[in-house]
């Protein structure tokens, strides 16, 4: 029995649906992590401003954000936002929400942390050398600041993907569904698939995840 | 918002708070014994054990914890080996802890110069103790934030544990919408909940983490 169950993965178009499942996922996550790089960014440079206001404000922003579990987060929009203004999301249309407002807290926090590590004497030849505000930013903060941030925002990329797995709980159809599906469409042919096509499901995400996660530490490590 | 309903409901979160927080805290010990045997394997490089910590915890830091979750609660039955809901929770918390604890100790030992375990040697220290009066302390102090910050994860990670069918906050809240359609004031109470439990937490982390920078070496 146990030696059979594999084939439940190759039977039909079965291991096309769990990736095509998988690709929901990272396509959630993708879109959400690109909206987050450019929210994230300007979250982090306007975090470095002396306005306490805005400091505050951010502030509070990003440690409710941070503090909460996605899970809550994904419930607040999912069957909050529906209930209190009749603002009807999709699962989708949320998770790339929630995971937005979640990666630019993360993001604009790791901005601010590359703007700050920069020593103030760069801000200070900058303007020595008579170059404008903008110019600093553009020839000189940028691209020390990239260079730190990078390996820091592809983790954050995986780290993304790996909680995109929770939108299955709010009832998106993505590859924890598709294995459902599968298992019980063969409960009777394949009593044992749950094992194969969760175990598949471990090494696919594992397979997405650790290739990333190796060039980031790659990228610190050259640093 | 329906204060009435708040407060015949509140004793049910308290209870899955009381969950939630008891498989938490076992969940993040037993990560924190994993993590630390397996930095030990690493930093004394022993044979074979070491590749198997290091397929470990690449294993567990680069895969979600509800696809451990499901492996565990309805993949492993059919192999015969049936886990109730709270182990499941448990292992698939200590598994995934386990292998970022393993990381978080690893950048510790690291910091600890090479200098400070010759020194040991040449005091005429064993290795055991050189681990356990020198570089310990010291790696400690160095992964404390890390580990910190560990915790607060794997305490936020609880929340999936209502896919396995454990009465956790999640699941108390979903139920609540589910049967009276009191939407708000069951998330305000998940919210809450949370907020009480995790925002202790975090300002703790933060205190000790404050304390322990006088605690380096050479200051």
């Amino acid at each position: 029995m146990q030696d059979l169950g594999i084939r439940v993965l190759f039977m039909g178009n079965n291991f096309l649906r769990l990736l095509l499942g998988l690709w929901i996922t990272i396509k959630i996550s993708l879109a959400a992590a690109g909206l987050s790089l450019v929210f994230g960014t300007f979250l982090g440079m306007v975090m470095t401003l002396e306005n306490s206001v805005v400091r505050a404000v951010s502030r509070v922003y990003l440690e409710f954000i941070r503090i909460m579990p996605q899970l809550v987060l994904l419930f607040l929009v999912y069957f909050g936002l529906t209930k209190a203004f009749g603002v009807n999301l999709s699962g989708q249309a949320s998770a790339v929400l929630v995971f937005t407002l979640w990666g630019t807290a993360e993001m604009g926090d790791l901005v601010r942390g590359a703007l700050v590590s920069i020593p103030r004497h760069q801000y200070e030849t900058g303007t020595a050398l008579g170059l404008g505000p903008l110019q600093i930013y553009w020839y000189v903060i940028i691209p020390q600041a990239v260079q730190r941030l990078l390996p820091l925002a592809i983790n954050l990329t995986t780290r993304m993907i790996k909680t995109t797995s929770l939108v299955v709980l709010i009832g998106v159809v993505e590859v924890m569904k598709a294995a459902q599906q599968i298992i019980e469409a063969n409960r009777y042919t394949v009593p044992d698939a749950a094992l194969w096509i969760y175990g598949a499901i471990f090494f696919l995400y594992f397979f997405v995840c650790w290739p990333i996660s190796l060039l980031a530490a790659r990228l610190e490590r050259a640093q | 918002m329906d204060t009435a309903f708040i407060s015949e409901y509140a004793p049910l979160y308290i209870e899955a708070a009381g969950v939630t927080l008891w498989l938490g805290s076992l969940g993040i010990l037993l990560a924190l014994a994993v993590g630390l045997f397996c930095s030990f394997i690493q930093y004394f490089r022993i044979p074979v054990l070491r590749y198997i910590a290091s397929a470990y915890i690449e294993l567990s830091r680069n895969t979600p914890l509800l696809v451990q979750l499901f492996f565990l609660y309805f993949g492993l039955p059919k192999l015969g080996i049936s886990l109730s809901s709270e182990v499941c929770a448990v292992v698939g918390l200590s598994f995934l802890g386990g292998g970022y604890m393993a990381e978080a100790f690893r950048s510790g030992f690291q910091a600890v110069e090479k200098g400070q375990m010759e020194a040991g040697l040449s005091l005429g220290l064993s290795s055991g103790q050189i681990m356990r009066y020198i570089v310990f302390p010291q790696a400690l102090s160095v992964s404390v934030p890390a580990l910190c910050a560990n915790v607060v994860f794997l305490l936020k990670e609880t929340s999936v544990f209502s896919a396995v069918a454990l009465a956790d906050l999640m699941y108390v809240a979903k139920d609540l919408i589910g049967l009276y359609y009191k939407t708000e004031e069951a998330l305000f109470m998940l919210v809450a909940a949370y907020l009480i439990i995790l925002l202790p937490v975090s300002v703790l982390a933060a205190a000790l983490e404050r304390r322990l920078r006088y605690a380096g070496f050479g200051n």
